[in-house]
């Protein structure tokens, strides 16, 4: 290895490591803390020094891996997404997002293989299934709302989310009750490899268009919710009723309604991340484990935060490809399905509120 | 009042109060009964028709009865305290006029309407607003974005027009944004506005408090505790605002308070409950010398 190899990787370990170490500088409160965090600091600038060395070594590989990881990051956020906005807004930790992803993509599915086998044109079926199954999510929002919420106003988070656990089983049997429990394929984007900047790299860098796809959905979809939450009258409200559910009522916002918006956006966007995991992988029943692999992005992005949610995703995403790549010849393979909980493990020693969150204030 | 966003509260009133700092001092018992010296004020002429009518309510938590065959009125543009010792059931008498609980007897009339109950939203809309005794603020929020939220009411323009943030709904957002500036102002909290709320001290925090309640534009104003933990300046400056509000803007204020000398000082009429009964209602002058109220405070011999 040349010099430049060795040098250039530890140089950019180093200032990784320092960065951070002065970032979390407000965060430590013990020698303790210190402690952790010079390991922490140490650790990452390891693992960032012995990537940098491999992406000198071959760009173009990296590249790819890198821009692949980053895609299917988009998609984990996608699903994060969902939990974030019910959070932010009703202060509930949605356990039923991952079945409402399943709702909404059999939803889709079925009736558009009802009315293509109909003889509708899928150029007039797709926007009416979309149509069709924005609706059913609307009705979960209103029968959530009205049977599951209102019912406990004023209560405890916790007892909210007790409540989202009962609200799944209820979503995934009926889903199934109704739509049908096999796999059905659904074929909305196009799921061709495609080869990007071959100039710049020898043989270019193969990308699947599904996640190219995804990640400009997903990019629209996170710049609207961030400026509506941020901006606007009913996003204020949102964030009003997460923080207090009387002093919201005293100055007159309907909850009821903010509770519906709340679950109905929730919905679309379950819709949203249905259509594109639908079409990688199939609609069926294991899509609900999607929420799994959204929980470390929460934790690593903070639970109120929608940038977190997509900064989450991403550092998931990349971080599982190049490990399971690069650290898999050292220490054997499997990383990419535990990478994700040890980063978050990282993050909740350190920056319990994850990177974007909002700090917890207690007053005591 | 209209949806009219010009308030005048440009002139700040310099009035002097006299937050009866020697009863603060000496405790609320003394001070009550040390204060009867104190002037009358020539406010009555501004006190109106009755605007809202408590009427003979009653309110239990099970078999624990919180509120007893309550009767009282708040008249237009007056200051109204209700006093009395711990667990009198002032707070659940507010939350009875706010809508938060609902009397299992009695009725509320308010501007004329006669009401079993009333309902946190109806209450809202219809103009009443309040705070809260231990504040309860957005806390994750900014204070304009917390004074924001209490102009939620006034601003009308639908979810799309919100989402495009364009044309009417951005000139909306501005002209709000115009009155809530005034607000902030007038309650000098200018150097908090883009802080959020959770981290302020406790005083600020009671002011944004009273602001977001004001930004509401509310007729009844119900203030439980504004002054609760505060320091002599703080009570004084709480003080201020609250005759400055009910003198310039008319609006009329409910207040509950533990601070004789500010209950003596702000209110134009006292209502004194007791383990759920009110036991006296009148001016300062004639509560404070009745006997009833003076045993509630200080003990009975027997």
């Amino acid at each position: 290895m040349s010099a430049l190899g060795l040098a250039l990787p530890g140089g950019i370990g180093a200032v990784l490591a320092a960065l951070m170490f002065m970032l979390l500088r407000g965060d430590r409160k013990s020698i303790v803390d210190t402690i952790v965090h010079v390991m922490l600091s140490l650790v990452a600038a390891v693992f960032v020094g012995f990537l940098a060395s491999k992406a000198i070594d071959n760009p173009g590989g990296f590249t790819e891996i890198l821009v692949g990881g980053l895609l299917s990051g988009v998609l984990y956020s996608l699903v994060a997404l969902g939990f974030v906005l019910i959070f932010k807004a009703s202060g509930v930790f949605n356990y039923a997002q991952g079945a409402m992803v399943l709702v909404a993509g059999l939803a889709l599915v079925r009736s558009l293989d009802f009315l293509t086998a109909h003889g509708v044109a899928r150029i007039a079926a797709i926007p009416l299934a979309i149509i069709f199954s924005g609706m059913v999510m609307a009705l979960c929002a209103v029968v959530i709302e009205k049977w599951v919420l209102r019912p406990l106003l004023n209560q405890d988070g916790l007892t909210l989310f007790m409540s989202t656990i009962g609200a799944t089983f209820v979503l995934e049997g009926l889903a199934q009750m109704v739509f049908g429990s096999d796999v059905y394929p659904l074929r909305l984007f196009p799921t061709d490899a495609m080869i990007l900047l071959d100039g710049v790299f020898q043989g270019g860098i193969l990308v699947n268009q599904l996640d190219l796809w995804g990640g400009l959905i997903a990019g629209i979809l996170v710049a609207g919710l961030a400026a509506f939450f941020q901006y606007t009258k009913t996003g204020r409200a949102l964030r009003a009723v997460a923080d207090d559910h009387a002093a919201a009522q005293s100055v007159g916002i309907p909850i009821s309604w903010i509770w519906f918006v709340v679950w109905l956006v929730a919905g679309l966007v379950a819709l949203v991340a249905a259509t594109v995991w639908g079409t990688k992988l199939g609609v069926q029943f294991s899509i609900t484990f999607l929420a799994l692999k959204a929980l470390p992005v929460l934790i690593i992005g903070g639970f109120t935060s929608v940038p977190g949610a997509i900064v989450g995703g991403l550092i998931v995403g990349a971080g599982e490809k190049l490990a399971e790549l690069y650290l898999g010849e050292l220490i054997g393979g499997g990383i990419e399905y535990w990478f994700a909980y040890v980063l978050a493990l990282a993050v909740l020693l350190v920056r319990p509120q994850g990177l974007y969150g909002e700090k917890i204030i207690e007053r005591i | 009042m209209s949806t009219d966003t010009s308030m005048p509260l440009a002139p700040v009133a310099t009035r002097e109060v006299g937050v009866g700092t020697a009863a603060a001092r000496s405790g609320a018992r003394s001070g009550m009964l040390q204060n009867a010296a104190r002037a009358e004020r020539p406010r009555v002429s501004r006190v109106g028709d009755v605007l809202l009518a408590v009427e003979n309510v009653s309110l239990s938590f099970g078999g624990v009865r919180a509120i007893s065959d309550v009767s009282f009125d708040i008249r237009k543009g007056e200051i109204r305290a209700i006093i009395g010792p711990n667990g009198a059931g002032k707070t659940s008498m507010l939350n009875v006029i706010n809508g938060f609980y609902h009397p299992q007897q009695g009725a509320i009339t308010f501007k004329g309407e006669k009401r079993r109950e009333m309902r946190p939203y109806f209450a809202a809309t219809s103009g009443i607003s309040r705070t809260f005794q231990n504040v309860a603020l957005f806390k994750g929020m900014s204070t304009l974005d917390n004074m924001m939220a209490g102009r939620t009411l006034k601003m009308k323009r639908g979810l799309l027009w919100q989402a495009l943030r364009w044309g009417p709904a951005e000139e909306e957002e501005m002209r709000h944004r115009e009155v809530v500036e005034r607000l902030i102002d007038f309650l000098e909290i200018q150097h908090i506005r883009k802080q959020p709320v959770g981290k302020l001290p406790y005083g600020l925090q009671k002011r944004v408090e009273l602001g977001r309640a004001l930004a509401m534009e509310p007729e009844l104003l119900l203030l439980d505790e504004p002054m609760a933990g505060m320091n002599l300046e703080e009570k004084e400056d709480m003080s201020r605002f609250i005759i400055t509000v009910n003198q310039h803007l008319g609006t009329t204020i409910a207040l509950i308070e533990h601070d004789m000398g500010v209950v003596m000082d702000l209110s134009d009429r006292v209502v004194v409950l007791e383990y759920g009964r009110k036991i006296a209602d009148g001016t300062p002058d004639e509560v404070k010398r009745d006997p009833k109220v003076i045993d509630a405070y200080l003990g009975v011999s027997h």
